[in-house]
Parts: structure tokens; C-alpha cells; sequence
């Protein structure tokens, strides 16, 4: 299970292996992990060997963060909301997987709902990060990139609406890979914030990556937002040819000036930003230094917040106990809708239903959820417009290395490292495919770098990534810190 | 009514439109007496379900938009309205409140044979929640409603009594099923009005009130003119600040309205764009293409029956009140029919039929196919009327076609030669009554005739057994 998808199905092909052997390890390693991380809410251990076939991920287990509705599986989004909830129908990308073969033995913990960065909000618990139990995973993927980082198979499902699938991915040492918006159906995904919400894929390489969403993509006449991807094969796309092309980084973010009383664990991080521009640059790579205006890029959090949280709380108002959930106490349907919620939610979410509930009331709304969605548009149209000149956005994942659980606190806006620390929503702003991979370590724990592209633009984005992978050094890194 | 005050009324009706499926599920959109059988993941707000956009419904408002002669938008997109109600699975509705899919307009509708114009506001396309039966001390929820797709057209203050009000919705009742966007019955739940009342002295509107869910015309009627004497007698009687901005509904059993709660409670509905369903562009070929499909509406059938036609006002109103005569009417001078004639024909013997049998058009065995039949052996005299009428009903018993019963038996005598030899023979069997006749009792002459249908059996032709008896007597 340590090895990359193309490694497993020769492997299966030439019955060097069986599917079911690869389910039996999986399955093993999965009770380790949980006992070990706390990663999964559900374990499959009656999951059964499909056929082996010409397809890549035939045979092959892989996991599913639990905000995809699974057919006949619990479904939680690790909220006490559905703690009991079996839907009756897959996800699109889940069915498309299952077409394929692929064979899914568990479904992973995450913040509840997909709104935490930090994989501690989960109505399970915690999820401790694989390389440092006494560090968190990031979140919300969380229990998707400590799987994947500690080998319990080559791929999990994430998601991503703010970095979701990026920023656990940097802490946990593997690639997060966020597509295009509605490359990937989101029907069946729990939504959080539904113009922001990808679906996406956690792997320890960009080829698996690649291979992994050709699978999952797709238009879906149940997700008006998709579309239709036919004419890109992402895996054949990788040849490592990216001599010529052009990235650029934000001189604000990454600049030692900007930040004084800077950690040494943030200095550590930028020199090691520095290097893996070195690195680009002897792959061939040009990369350019853009300054863009610093009141831009300290606004990006708040508009985050603005917008999902106004949408999160509407998309979340289905979560009654009425239909389907726990039902709630009460003589009236409104004191059981009433009861269901507020035992139900945790505090972090109720915090983000008030503010979206602030900024979208009629006196509110045009101050701050219309001035955010301004905002959301100034910042996609100055990055498109750079994005004419270069094929990608490069810039660290976070401040550092994953924060340790006590004493961590999911705030909503930070100090003057919110910029560093947030700018991957950028990426959802837009829509643009955005990939994490991992670019060395600091304290002997992971860091990582993404790079970010135009819309559409995956394949281009995700060469580049291929070619970086592979100058830096740091594929398939498990963790332990070997690696091919 | 105190008629030192004027009215001001506004509507806003709610139309639940005919699909094959729901505006933004694939389940199927029919009235259905089996509860949440027509019902899919999406109408019951399962996590992880998207929209879809049923774009026939989108045509059609947009038909609706054209004919209120409302501006469109240059693109379709739509609204979420949040609010939590155990009707409204999502916790929101998706409607259109920044860009409906017409505003601005207006029709001309007739009061009385007045013609009258109402301002339109504006008209939007959204769902319906689901339908809530309540019990003692339960409620239950039926989810085959959620999701239908509806047209709220909501005018201007612009009505000022109850019957302006009323011609103004049943011309719109009649533009939705002359179109077919909907089948627009009340009695199926498919119309729903909210009216708003005020009065005043002067030009400065009154304090508003809200009826809300009015769900027949003659509710709407009674609810107009329930609230306008209400207030009127409230103000005459000084207590005018008791007129409240509130919202009320209509009780039928007493035909009062009665008080809901306050306008400053409302609700803040926290719009925005929803985000799963991409901008639609309105084109001028899909505009084309819709304006395109506008059949003849009711007013324009009433100007042609009234002035090419020449039919009565009495008739025409009768003729286009109901789709379905107007397309028998029209079907029947596709057959080259005499309109008038058809005109009496349907006014008259075949609408009593219907209420009399209660059944519809459609259930009438009698196309105008075989109602050309009847009519055309009328007209070239082979039979009479009298007979036509008999031929008619014992055509509509038997389920046989006319002509069945024109052929042989029924033919109308009209050989001048046997009627004479007949009427001879009677004139010299009755002398006594020739006598008086001559003597000047000349109301004799109806007995003669009677005597000459006995002979024929009704079959004689009337026009020349006439000719005939003046002739001999």
C-alpha cells in the first residue's frame, strides 16, 4: 500500500497480488491509524474485491472523507447532525470511482462539514497529525492526509472550499490537488459553501493525483456547475516538459520585511520557499516576483468569511432532524428544529452561522456580504490578469509546519501572517486548480508549496507540480521521512 | 361603500404552472392523492443535492412575461430566500427577487365592457414548499407539492374595488390556460392570492393590509370587500390607528378576515444568488422563439368573434370564458360552419348538456366533426330543427354518429305532390274547422299544421306545409 497506483496495478495485473490482499492491509493499517490518529469515522472491514481490469484504480483501496454521501454507508460529515445518517445514493465522483473498480475501505474524519482548518472539530474527535501525535493534521481533510501520509492506501478523497485538501496535505507531508471548479460533480458532497466547495484528492504524488481525478471529473447533468472535460487526459498531459514557463510569487507574502517578530519557525519556512525557487529555476522554470497591494491580500480572509459563512448557513438549513438526523425534543416543529441544531452543532459552527447570518440580514448585507463578493472579484480579476502573463502562482502552504493541538485554536482572522496563512482561498475565489506538494522540512516535520493556475488550466498546473516533485525529492514521502 | 373613500387594492397571485417535471428536480410534477409519491432526493433536501433547472418552465414564464408585456432580463438566474418552516426542506426557497423574469408590465382587462389597465410589477419563477394537513394534535407533510414550479405575478396598487380585481384575474386565469403554462384551478390548490388593501380620502395611500393565501376568486372577492367596509367603519369611527400594517388571513366559514401578525415582525428573507445554478442568457432567438409560440389569446378571439364573427357580446363573453369551447368553436369554422350557428349550438344545447351530465368538453362525445353532421342536414333543409335537437341527444345516448339517424327515418318530407295529397285529405276530414277558419278564426291555421306533423310524423317540412295550406285554404 505504499506504493503508487501504477506500481499496484502492474502488480495486480501480473497477480503478483491480489485485490483482497490489498483490502486486507489496507483494512489493517486502518484500524492501526485510527488507534494511532483517530482518522476514520467508519471502517469497512467487510469491503469486497471488485474485478480487476485494464483500469488503473481497479482493485485498489482507497478512503473517503465522510462528507460524501456514500450509498448504504454512514454518511456523517462528522457532525452529531447525521451521526445516524445512511443516504441512498453515491456522490457522483464516488460512483465514477466505482466504475472504475476502485474499492473504498473507510470514510475519513474531518472538521465538521469541511469548516475548520484544523481536523479538530470532528464530532469523533481530534485527528492527530501522522508524523507528530502531539500536532494536528490541518484540516478539514484531516483524516484523508493522515491516512494517505501513513500508507493505509495510495488516494483519499477531500474537498476543498477555503484550502481544505491543500493545507492538510503541507502539514501531513503528501499532494493535495483542488481541480478546477466543477471539474469534479459536487453532487453529493455535503456543501459548505457551494461557489467555493471542489471536490478533490489527497495522494503522494502528482501522477496519482493525475490519475485519480481523470477518474472522478467529469460533466454531471446533477451539478449544473460541471463541465465537460473529455478532451483532458491529466495523467497523459505529465510529461515533465516545462522548460519556458512562467510563475510568479507575491513579493508581500514572502518577503522577510513583512513580518516583524517574525518566528524562526516562518523564517525557516520562507528560506525553504527561496530554495524551491532555486529549484524551479534549474528545472527551467521562470519565476517572477509580483508586488500586488498588501490591503488586497489582508482582505482575502475576510472575505472569506463573509461568503462562505453566509453561505454555509444557508446551505446547512436542510440540517432540521425533520426528514432525516436525530430527531430533536419539542412540542412544536420549530422547538424541534431548534432542540436538533443546537444540540447538534459544535460551538466553532454556530460561531460561523451568527456571522453569516449577520452579514446577509437586509441592513448588513450590502456593507459586508456584497462589499466581500466585490472584493472576491477584484482579487479573481487581478490574478487573471496575471495569469496572461505567467502559467502559475507559486507561494508556501501556511506559517510553517502543522501548530500542536493544545492550546490551538481555530480563529477565524490572525495577525499579520493571515495573508500567509489564507491565501490559498484565492484559489477558490476563482476557481482556479490549485495543487499542494511537499517542499522539505522544518524540525523534522513537513512543509509544503502550491502552485496555483488559471481556470481550465489543470494540466498545465498539474506538469508543473510533476516536474517540481521531482527536482525537489520529496515524493512519496511517507512519514519517517523516507522516501523514493 | 362610503364612496368618500377610495380603495386601493394590489394583488400578488400565485399560479402553479403545468410540466412534465418540477422547476428544479427531475420528479414528476402531477396532482397526485397518494402523498410524496412524486417526490426525489432534491425536493427532500438530502445532503449533497443539487438543483437542476427544468428549462421548459423557464420558456414558459418567460412566454407569461412576454404577453404581460414586461421587460426581460438579459439573464436568467435565481434567488435563495431563507427562512426555516418544516414545509421548506432546503430552509430556502429558490426564487427570483434581483432579476424576475419580467417586470414593468401591464394588460388591458375588461370590467363590464370597460376597458381597463393594470400595472404589473413584476413576475417571477420559483418553487413551492410542501402542504402541510394538520390534525388535532399532529401535523403531517406531504412533500408532492415541493418543488412545483410557480409564477407570482404581482401587480401595482392599481385596482380599487373588488370586481376590477376579480376581471383582472380571470383575464390572467384565462391567459394561463389559453397558453397552456398552467391548468390554473383553484380547486386543485393551483391559484393562491395575497391581497393588499387600503383606503383613503385623499391621494395618499392608506395604511396597507395584507390577506394572504386567498385561495378561490370569490374568497378574493369577499376578502376585498370584508376589509374595505372594515376599515371604513374603523376610521368613521375614529379608531383608524387600529388599522394596522399587518398581514391577515381570510376565514371562509365566517368571511371575515382575521389577524396574523404584525409587518414589523416580518421576516428578514437574508437573499442572495444562488450559487448552483449558473446564469441562463436570455438571447433574442430564444425571445424570438418563444414569442413565436404565443397562441391567440382570449382577448384577441373576443375582438374576432365579436367583429368578423359578428356574435353577440352575451355570447362571445360565454364562448371565450373557457379554452375549451373557443377551441370547439374555432374547430368547428375549421370545418366551415356557419358561426353563428355554431355559436347558438354551443351556448345554448351544449353547454346545458355539459352542467347537466357535469362532464367537460373534452368528455363530449359530440366532435364538431359529428356536429357537422347534424348542422350541415339543418342548413341544406333535409332536417328541421326540432328534429336536429332530437337527433342530438338521442345521438349523445346511443354513442352513435348522427348521420345514423338522418338517413332514412328522420329524412324531412319536402316531395310537394304527397304533402298536397296529405293536406287534401285533411282539409276535406276537418271540414267543420275549414268553416271557422274562413269564418275568421284564423289561429285554426296552427291546427292544420299540427294535423299535417301527425300525418308525416314530425317529418313534413315546415316552410312548405305552410306554403302549401295558405294556398288551399
Amino acid at each position: 500500500m505504499d506504493s503508487e497506483i501504477i506500481k499496484l496495478h502492474e502488480m495486480l495485473i501480473k497477480k503478483e497480488i491480489t485485490s483482497q490482499e490489498l483490502i486486507k492491509e489496507s483494512l489493517a493499517k486502518s484500524h492501526e491509524v485510527q488507534e494511532k490518529c483517530n482518522a476514520f469515522v467508519t471502517i469497512l472491514d467487510d469491503a469486497l474485491a471488485p474485478e480487476v481490469t485494464d483500469d488503473y484504480l481497479s482493485g485498489i483501496p482507497f478512503g473517503i472523507k465522510d462528507n460524501y454521501a456514500t450509498k448504504g454507508i454512514l454518511s456523517t460529515g462528522s457532525s452529531n447532525t447525521l451521526k445516524n445518517y445512511v443516504p441512498f445514493f453515491d456522490a457522483t465522483a464516488v460512483c465514477n470511482l466505482k466504475n472504475h473498480g476502485a474499492v473504498a475501505v473507510n470514510k475519513t474524519a474531518l472538521d465538521e462539514f469541511g469548516m475548520g482548518g484544523t481536523g479538530t472539530t470532528c464530532h469523533t474527535g481530534a485527528v492527530k497529525n501522522p508524523w507528530d501525535q502531539k500536532r494536528m493534521a490541518g484540516g478539514s481533510s484531516a483524516g484523508s492526509a493522515t491516512a494517505v501520509a501513513l500508507g493505509v492506501y495510495p488516494y483519499a478523497l477531500g474537498s476543498d472550499t477555503g484550502d481544505s485538501i491543500r493545507k492538510p496535505a503541507a502539514f501531513c507531508g503528501i499532494v493535495g490537488y483542488k481541480p478546477t471548479y466543477g471539474m469534479i460533480s459536487r453532487y453529493g458532497l455535503f456543501p459548505f459553501a457551494s461557489s467555493m466547495d471542489t471536490c478533490g484528492v489527497l495522494t503522494r504524488t502528482v501522477k496519482d493525483a493525475a490519475i485519480v481525478v481523470d477518474a472522478m471529473k467529469g460533466k454531471d447533468a446533477k451539478d449544473l456547475t460541471s463541465w465537460d472535460s473529455k478532451n483532458i487526459n491529466l495523467y497523459k498531459s505529465l510529461d515533465g516538459q516545462v522548460k519556458g514557463k512562467k510563475l510568479f510569487y507575491i513579493k508581500e507574502l514572502v518577503d522577510m520585511a513583512n513580518y516583524q517578530n517574525a518566528s524562526d519557525e516562518l523564517i525557516k519556512h520562507l528560506k525553504n520557499f527561496q530554495e524551491v525557487i532555486k529549484k524551479c529555476q534549474e528545472i527551467g522554470l521562470i519565476v517572477e516576483e509580483v508586488s500586488l497591494d498588501l490591503t488586497l491580500l489582508k482582505a482575502i480572509p475576510s472575505v472569506y468569511v463573509c461568503l462562505s459563512c453566509a453561505e454555509a448557513t444557508s446551505n446547512m438549513s436542510n440540517l432540521t432532524g425533520i426528514i432525516f438526523g436525530p430527531r430533536g425534543e419539542g412540542k412544536t416543529p420549530e422547538e424541534i428544529i431548534m432542540n436538533h441544531r443546537t444540540k447538534g452543532f459544535s460551538p466553532l459552527i454556530k460561531r460561523r452561522f451568527v456571522i453569516g447570518s449577520y452579514v446577509l440580514q437586509k441592513e448588513n448585507q450590502e456593507r459586508y456580504f456584497l462589499n466581500a463578493a466585490r472584493l472576491r472579484r477584484i482579487i479573481v480579476d487581478k490574478i487573471k490578469e496575471l495569469f496572461k502573463t505567467y502559467d502559475g502562482l507559486i507561494l508556501p502552504v501556511s506559517t510553517g509546519v502543522a501548530p500542536y493541538l493544545d492550546g490551538s485554536k481555530d480563529e477565524l482572522v490572525k495577525d499579520d501572517t493571515a495573508p500567509l496563512e489564507e491565501h490559498l482561498q484565492i484559489a477558490n475565489f476563482g476557481g482556479f486548480p490549485s495543487i499542494t506538494i511537499p517542499s522539505g522540512h522544518i524540525f523534522s516535520l513537513p512543509v509544503g508549496v502550491n502552485i496555483t493556475g488559471n481556470c481550465y488550466d489543470d494540466a498545465n498546473v498539474l506538469n508543473i507540480a510533476y516536474a517540481l516533485e521531482k527536482s525537489l525529492g520529496f515524493k512519496n514521502l511517507k512519514q519517517g521521512g523516507k522516501h523514493e | 361603500m362610503n364612496n368618500k373613500y377610495q380603495a386601493t387594492i394590489g394583488l400578488e397571485m400565485h399560479c402553479e404552472m403545468k410540466s412534465n417535471a418540477k422547476v428544479f428536480s427531475h420528479a414528476k410534477n402531477a396532482f397526485s392523492n397518494l402523498a410524496n409519491s412524486n417526490i426525489s432526493a432534491i425536493d427532500l433536501a438530502f445532503p449533497g443535492i443539487l438543483p437542476t433547472l427544468n428549462k421548459e418552465c423557464v420558456k414558459k414564464a418567460l412566454e407569461m412575461s412576454i404577453i404581460l408585456n414586461c421587460k426581460q432580463p438579459k439573464y436568467i438566474y435565481f434567488d435563495r430566500k431563507n427562512y426555516y418552516y418544516p414545509d421548506l426542506p432546503k430552509g430556502y426557497q429558490i426564487t427570483q427577487m434581483h432579476e424576475p423574469v419580467g417586470v414593468d408590465g401591464f394588460l388591458e382587462y375588461d370590467v363590464n365592457g370597460e376597458v381597463h389597465k393594470a400595472l404589473i410589477h413584476d413576475i417571477h419563477l420559483e418553487e413551492d414548499s410542501a402542504s402541510l394537513d394538520h390534525y388535532s394534535d399532529y401535523s403531517l407533510i406531504n412533500y408532492n407539492r415541493a418543488g412545483v414550479p410557480l409564477l407570482e405575478l404581482v401587480t401595482e396598487p392599481c385596482f380599487h374595488n373588488a370586481d376590477e380585481a376579480i376581471a383582472f384575474l380571470e383575464e390572467v386565469k384565462r391567459i394561463y390556460e389559453y397558453t397552456d403554462i398552467s391548468e390554473a384551478d383553484s380547486k386543485k390548490g393551483q391559484i393562491r392570492c395575497d391581497v393588499n388593501v387600503s383606503i383613503s380620502e385623499d391621494d395618499t395611500l392608506g395604511t396597507k393590509v395584507e390577506i394572504k393565501n386567498v385561495n378561490s376568486f370569490g374568497n378574493v372577492y369577499e376578502a376585498i370587500n370584508y376589509e374595505i367596509k372594515r376599515q371604513i367603519d374603523l376610521k368613521e369611527a375614529g379608531r383608524y390607528q387600529e388599522v394596522e400594517q399587518e398581514t391577515r388571513r381570510f376565514d371562509e366559514e365566517t368571511g371575515t378576515t382575521i389577524r396574523m401578525r404584525s409587518k414589523v415582525d416580518a421576516i428578514d428573507y437574508k437573499y442572495f444568488v444562488e450559487p448552483n445554478i449558473p446564469k441562463y442568457k436570455v438571447t433574442d432567438e430564444l425571445i424570438k422563439e418563444i414569442k413565436a409560440r404565443i397562441p391567440t389569446l382570449p382577448k384577441e378571439r373576443k375582438a374576432k368573434y365579436l367583429n368578423e364573427y359578428h356574435l353577440s357580446l352575451y355570447d362571445t363573453n360565454i364562448i371565450i370564458k373557457n379554452k375549451d369551447y373557443a377551441d370547439y368553436f374555432e374547430e368547428c369554422l375549421a370545418l366551415k360552419l356557419p358561426p353563428k350557428t355554431v355559436a347558438n349550438w354551443l351556448t345554448g344545447v351544449i353547454i346545458s348538456y355539459l352542467n347537466k351530465e357535469i362532464i367537460t368538453l373534452k368528455e363530449f362525445y359530440l366532435t364538431p366533426k359529428l356536429l357537422k353532421q347534424i348542422i350541415d342536414k339543418v342548413e341544406d333543409k333535409t332536417i328541421s330543427i326540432k328534429q336536429a335537437k332530437e337527433i342530438f341527444l338521442k345521438s349523445l345516448e346511443e354513442r352513435k354518429e348522427p348521420i345514423t339517424y338522418i338517413n332514412s327515418d328522420n329524412k324531412q318530407i319536402s316531395d310537394k305532390e304527397y304533402l298536397l295529397n296529405i293536406i287534401m285529405t285533411i282539409l276535406a276530414n276537418n271540414e267543420a274547422q275549414v268553416a271557422a277558419y274562413h269564418a275568421g278564426k284564423t289561429n285554426l291555421f296552427d291546427f292544420f299544421v299540427g294535423q299535417v306533423m301527425k300525418e308525416t310524423k314530425g317529418k313534413a317540412n315546415p316552410v312548405l306545409t305552410k306554403e302549401i295550406l295558405q294556398e288551399k285554404l
